[in-house]
């Protein structure tokens, strides 16, 4: 082990924070497939991104590399402006259609 | 003698004077373009005649004060690595005569357009092309190279077209037009290759070079008989030889002016021009001389022949006009070179007279143009008749009328050449003369044969259009005496001209020998003047003692009449030889390879994407779930790719 890396984070091993993340991308995968709900598909999208973040920071802590954390501050400003636009979104069709179901939002088809 | 080459001192005027001869009327044609519409008829007539003048005074002047040879170069046009073809004019004897003949010709003519064209509704248009069709001739005449010569000579292969096709809601008049076009073109092809050929050969298009680089070179190689035959075939196109004549009769269609300036002064003359401009080239390719001869002589008889049977007064004219410049061919080809140039001069003074004697005639007639429907014009046109008898008189060769010299000369070079040639030249003489008197007999003398309107149409025609015809004659009757047989001590005009042949003298000297002995002269004059008598005397016989009209249309022949009545089917003959397949070539293409492969394959394209664009629209379900799910089989397809990949 590299000896820059810290005690604390040594004390579990990389590959439990790959199946975490890999299991927190999936439910997030699950959840965009199967929810009809525009703001839980919203949620679960954040829970995929997170997962990659928890990815990211996790690689980047264990190869000292402060590169990756930086990605996770990029991401994060993404995210968080795709859901102030998202949301508002969401908000205007409830507004219209007083439903957020996304399968009612079909009317732009061919 | 004087030397060809051109002298290092160079132009002894300001460029712009010689800018302004073509220049002149090619303001002219924007002015009368441009303003078309806005003014009228009379004021586009005085500045179409006013540029013409101009250029004319300036010829004058250039002519007066005339040294040594020189060029104008007014800027570098073509220079591509080693191609250098700049821009200029050269001035010598022969671009000097051709530019009065040219300018002054054209000069007389526009003022005869004023009254003729009077009644016109395009007269702005018409004053325009004619303009446009003298700055063509005027580029073509005073350029130092091939290239600018082809510029000029396009332009008046242009504007023959839109001045033939300018009644151009006739279809019969557009389709002469583009016959007109059609024709030179195959002239032109010729024409370019040669030019194209000179270039690989002589590494220049520069007059002066060309010909300098020629004259050291053996009498007789291949490549300068391919380059002269190639440029003869460009002459033969513009200068309506055989066998490319047939667009010069239908010509016609366009107004009789412009017949007259096509047929005098300018465009077909160009072929002419050429030749004598490439004189060393020529001298250096004795086959191709012979070639010219042959077709010259052969060309003069064929279109006199045709000319006997013709009612149209206009299309009676077009065929002497083809004949006599086969006599100017027939002088090329035996070298007499400056002959050549001498029957031009004579035969522009003799035939635009004639030809605006014709229009003045189609004038007073309203519009008829039949021989048969005229008679005894002689007391309602006397201005008219008396002009058009002079040059009848100098295109049949009778002394002391201009035309007499210079046919004279050229039958006299043609019998030291080759006494068939000779022969058949004096026997197209024999002909002239009948033709011209028989439609000289047939419009003037005799009982009036048109309508009772007509009769009382009759009138001379306005001092703008006899004007002009006065002038003519005279020139037609005094402008033998250029150049006057040798029994009368040498010509002016061949001294002048001298020079332009120094080379051709130095390659050739034998073919410029052309003294005789008197006796042998005095018997060719004595030939030549007695056949044009003898065709005088026969059409008076014919026509005026025993009355003879021709038949009507419909009446029957015998073989040889209705022969020549068809000019030999020739036109026919062109149909079904070249018209005809190549446009049942073209209706095929259509139909089969157009139609049947080429469209197919386009459209085939189109509905190809479009079928695409039908198929993929079923994509856009609008459906957030299945985009979503495309969307994860995305990102899982992307992972086991890479996956494959390491």
């Amino acid at each position: 082990m590299d000896q820059n890396i810290p005690q604390v984070i040594q004390t579990v091993p990389l590959q439990y924070y790959v199946f975490f993340a890999t299991a927190l991308f999936s439910i997030g995968v699950l959840g965009v497939l199967t929810r009809r709900n525009a703001i839980i598909i919203f949620m679960c999208v954040e829970l995929m991104l997170n997962a990659v973040n928890v990815l990211l920071t996790a690689f980047s802590a264990y190869r000292s590399d402060p590169n990756g954390q930086v990605f996770v501050f990029f991401i994060m400003a993404v995210a968080a402006a795709e859901v102030a636009v998202g949301l508002a979104i969401i908000v205007m069709i409830y507004r219209n259609l007083q439903n957020t179901d996304v399968n009612l939002l079909n009317r732009l088809k061919f | 003698m004087q030397e060809t080459v051109i002298p290092a001192a160079g132009a002894p005027y300001p460029t712009l004077l010689y800018v302004l001869i073509p220049l002149l009327p090619f303001l002219g044609f924007l002015i009368n373009g441009l303003l078309n519409k806005r003014i009228s008829g009379t004021v586009a007539g005085l500045i179409g005649s006013a540029t013409v003048l101009g250029s004319f005074a300036i010829s004058v002047f250039l002519f007066l004060n005339f040294q040594y040879q020189y060029t104008v170069t007014l800027f570098d046009w073509i220079s591509v690595g080693s191609m250098q073809i700049p821009f200029s004019y050269q001035i010598d004897q022969l671009s000097l005569l051709m530019l009065l003949l040219v300018t002054g010709v054209g000069f007389l003519i526009h003022v005869y357009s004023i009254g003729y064209m009077h009644h016109d509704e395009n007269v702005g248009k018409f004053f325009s092309f004619l303009n446009l069709f003298v700055f063509s001739m005027l580029v073509l005449v005073l350029g130092a190279n091939f290239v600018i010569l082809f510029i000029g000579w396009e332009g008046v292969g242009l504007c023959s077209y839109l001045l033939i096709g300018f009644w151009n809601k006739n279809t019969n008049y557009n389709n002469a037009a583009k016959k007109a076009f059609i024709i030179n073109r195959v002239g032109d092809l010729g024409f370019l290759l040669g030019i194209f050929l000179i270039y690989l050969t002589f590494d220049s298009v520069q007059y002066a070079e060309v010909f300098q680089k020629a004259s050291t070179m053996q009498i007789g190689t291949g490549v300068i008989t391919a380059i002269t035959l190639l440029l003869f075939v460009g002459a033969t196109g513009k200068s309506a030889q055989l066998p490319l004549y047939t667009w010069l009769p239908d010509a016609m269609a366009g107004p009789t002016p412009v017949s007259a300036l096509i047929h005098a002064a300018t465009m077909v003359t160009a072929g002419i021009y050429m030749i004598l401009r490439a004189n060393v080239l020529f001298t250096l390719a004795p086959d191709t001389l012979e070639v010219i001869a042959i077709i010259g002589a052969a060309t003069a008889l064929f279109a006199a022949t045709i000319g006997l049977a013709q009612n149209d007064i206009k299309k009676v004219l077009a065929y002497s006009t083809v004949s006599q410049l086969g006599y100017m061919f027939l002088a090329l080809g035996v070298m007499g070179y400056s002959t050549s140039l001498f029957h031009v001069l004579t035969h522009a003074f003799f035939k635009a007279l004639m030809f605006l004697g014709a229009g003045s005639v189609i004038h007073a007639m309203s519009n008829e143009q039949d021989l048969r429907r005229m008679g005894g014009l002689r007391k309602a046109l006397p201005i008219t008749f008396i002009t058009f008898f002079i040059g009848c008189l100098a295109i049949a060769g009778i002394p002391p009328f201009s035309g007499f010299f210079s046919k004279d000369e050229i039958l006299l070079h043609a019998y030291q050449h080759s006494k068939v040639l000779y022969a058949v030249g004096l026997f197209t003489a024999f002909l002239t003369a009948f033709y011209m008197f028989r439609l000289l007999f047939l419009a003037f003398f005799g009982e009036f044969r048109g309508t009772e309107e007509q009769k009382h149409h009759l009138h001379e025609s306005p001092a703008s259009m006899t004007l002009p015809l006065i002038i003519l004659a005279v020139l037609a009757a005094v402008g033998g005496f250029l150049n006057a047989p040798l029994v009368l001590g040498r010509g002016y005009l061949s001294d002048y001209l001298a020079p332009l042949f120094t080379y051709s003298q130095r390659l050739n000297p034998a073919a410029f020998n052309v003294e005789v002995d008197h006796a042998t002269e005095y018997l060719l004059i004595g030939l030549s003047v007695g056949a044009g008598v003898l065709g005088i005397a026969f059409a008076y016989v014919q026509y005026v003692s025993r009355g003879v009209r021709p038949a009507e249309d419909a009446s029957q022949r015998g073989f040889l009449e209705n022969l020549v009545y068809h000019k030999y089917y020739i036109d026919e003959l062109y149909n079904t030889l070249f018209v005809r397949p190549v446009m049942g070539l073209s209706r095929g293409l259509f139909r089969y390879v157009e139609n049947g492969i080429i469209d197919p394959i386009v459209t085939s394209f189109g509905r190809l994407t479009m079928g695409g664009g039908q198929l993929l629209r079923y994509v856009q379900t609008g459906s957030v779930e299945t985009y979503l799910i495309l969307m994860v089989v995305g990102i899982v397809l992307v992972m086991a790719l890479n996956f494959v990949k390491f």
